[in-house]
């Protein structure tokens, strides 16, 4: 492939890839990633039953995703769903993962098998606690997920029991890069180990916490697949998270442009909680990580 | 270690449960016993080891034994009929099909990132600023909320029930964060390495292969377990985009089970095991490259 034109001249430029090497990634990812977005916020003002070809209605299904009740209560269900998953799997993953940090052999051989649920896909991890929470098979002979709060815990469990060895190896590779001699430094003015756990550890952490609470939080909205197997959204719509009322409303109903319209709110939500992570963490920290890996 | 031979005074206790011994010199905070820590560790451990002994145990169980009896107590007979059956309802064919996946899907990821993570560190084109920012918000887009979309493009361009309809969207919804793990390495390559290359006369595609795709390798050993893993667990498009026997899947195909064994859950346990078989197989070869891999993404 022929060099590109140079516009600098000597050394600085000398044996520089043409960016035309970027285009292919750039157009693929554009046409199944970018333009679908898009396609997604037009297919919302249009009627659609996935065979025939879209038709203008306007406002109608934003109209009616104002006034669905479900979606109210869907968007809570999210949110709540985000949030307490947060919390089980930052605080869980956190500490296991500091432990995991110091190097001794035991540690090792448990940060191993620790990462094991890791290794299943949520499909085969939602069917296996599909068997095991069964009322007349499971460890727990009670129908915890035909209630309403029992299957939300259930949901928030098995996604933390899925996700946190992912996040704990994230912390562990966090605190192993903690200057050990900021301990020292502490040690010495007589900080204690739950003092230099709040003074140090959690500070130094704070990165890794932005860019592991990120990655919680475009996750949470991918427990598609465990609501689908262990509750299909139910007992009634009480664990119906958007996701799901989206792929009710497409695939279930056959009325894709109410779920597109569903889609796109999905994208709403997901950088509203991006930018309220922005004003509390600050993007610049979650940027400079990225641009660290 | 020096530090391990600076004089440490003792350390001023104020946790009252806090009653040991000064600590010995030789001592480090990482390797001081933590009861509390430790205990949370174990109960962790039962946490994470319980439902994978219990689905195991009931998968060796018969059925009408498996439905008397907990799954937390050994099976008194075991068998392996329940293998048997799953064995037998396909399941090599959905193995066969999620490993032509995970193949394809790596291939194109790696075939379309390196070149592009290349260009976004070695030139200072603004497109390729530009490229590489699209790159970064492309992390924060949901597969749930295309799917629709998709569905029609991947209709209107005849592919609905086939491969190819799983393989092309994993492999987009994969590249943004491959993207960034290899930006994230190939700038640990020095400006000098190249600038000696360019003296001696190289080719840009000579100093991809022979100097940056060598440097590289953590990166990119990163990025094949990622996409192979995004491929491996990948529901969402399989499900919505083939509905056939032949183009089925491996996670397709454990969520059919449901519907195919009923209230066969030993059955269902099992195939559950054997999808886990490839990969932790494949965990207990390469275990180093793959957590090495996966910590890189939060350090720093």
């Amino acid at each position: 492939m022929p060099q590109g034109p140079r516009k600098r001249s000597g050394a600085a430029t000398a044996g520089r890839p043409h960016a035309v090497w970027a285009l292919p990634g750039v157009l693929f990812f554009a046409f199944f990633a970018v333009v679908p977005m898009g396609l997604a916020f037009y297919l919302s003002f249009t009627s659609w039953d996935g065979l025939g070809d879209p038709t203008p209605v306007g406002l109608d299904n934003w109209r009616k995703l104002i006034d669905d009740d479900r979606m109210i209560q869907s968007l809570w269900l999210t949110v709540l769903l985000t949030a307490a998953s947060w919390v089980f799997q930052t605080v869980i993953a956190l500490l296991l993962g500091v432990w995991a940090a110091g190097r001794q052999r035991n540690r090792a051989v448990l940060s191993a098998i620790f990462f094991v649920p890791f290794l299943l896909s949520s499909t085969a991890i939602a069917l296996l606690f599909y068997a095991l929470l069964d009322p007349n098979f499971g460890i727990i002979r009670e129908n915890i997920l035909g209630s309403s709060g029992g299957a939300f815990l259930a949901i928030v469990f098995v996604g933390g029991w899925q996700f946190i060895p992912f996040h704990t190896l994230i912390y562990q590779g966090g605190a192993r890069q903690i200057p050990e001699v900021l301990y020292q430094a502490a040690a010495i003015d007589g900080a204690g180990r739950y003092r230099q756990f709040f003074s140090i550890t959690l500070p130094q952490l704070r990165h890794t916490i932005t860019t592991s609470t990120v990655l919680m939080v475009v996750g949470s909205l991918t427990y598609f697949e465990t609501v689908l197997i262990l509750t299909k959204g139910g007992p009634g719509t009480d664990t119906a998270i958007l996701p799901y009322l989206m792929y009710e409303a497409g695939f279930k109903s056959y009325d894709f442009g109410y779920a597109s319209a569903i889609a796109s709110f999905l994208v709403l939500v997901a950088t509203g909680l991006s930018l309220i992570l922005v004003r509390l963490t600050g993007f610049g920290g979650m940027r400079s990580t990225r641009e660290g890996m | 270690m020096s530090h391990d031979t600076l004089p440490r005074p003792r350390p001023v206790r104020t946790e009252k449960h806090d009653t040991r011994a000064p600590t010995p010199r030789r001592r480090h905070w990482t390797k001081r016993a933590n009861p509390v820590a430790g205990l949370g560790a174990v109960v962790w451990l039962a946490i994470v080891i319980v439902p994978i002994y219990a689905m195991l145990s009931a998968s060796l169980t018969s059925q009408d034994k498996a439905l008397t009896g907990n799954p937390l107590t050994p099976p008194t007979s075991p068998t392996l009929d329940n293998y048997n059956t799953v064995l037998n309802s396909g399941f090599g064919h959905l193995l066969a099909n999620t490993a032509i996946v995970a193949v394809a899907v790596v291939a194109i990821v790696l075939g379309l990132s390196v070149p592009l993570a290349y260009v976004a560190v070695r030139t200072r084109d603004r497109w390729s600023g530009l490229a590489f920012r699209l790159f970064l918000l492309g992390v924060a887009i949901p597969a749930q909320a295309v799917v629709v979309p998709l569905y029609l493009l991947i209709a209107k361009l005849d592919l609905y029930d086939s491969l190819l309809a799983v393989i092309l969207p994993t492999a987009a919804f994969a590249m943004p964060v491959s993207v960034l793990v290899l930006v994230g390495t190939l700038r640990d390559v020095s400006e000098e390495l190249y600038e000696a290359m360019a003296l001696d006369g190289a080719s840009p595609q000579r100093m991809l292969f022979q100097l940056a795709v060598p440097m590289a390798k953590g990166g990119i050993s990163t990025v094949v377990i990622y996409a192979a893993l995004q491929a491996w667990n990948g529901f969402l498009f399989p499900l919505i985009f083939t509905q056939s026997d032949e183009p089925r899947v491996l996670t397709l195909g454990l969520f059919n089970y449901v519907s195919q064994f009923g209230v066969n859950i030993p059955a269902l346990l099992a195939s559950v095991v054997l999808s886990g078989v490839p990969i932790f197989a494949v965990y207990l070869v390469a275990r180093r490259a793959l957590v090495g891999g996966l910590m890189g993404v939060g350090g720093k």
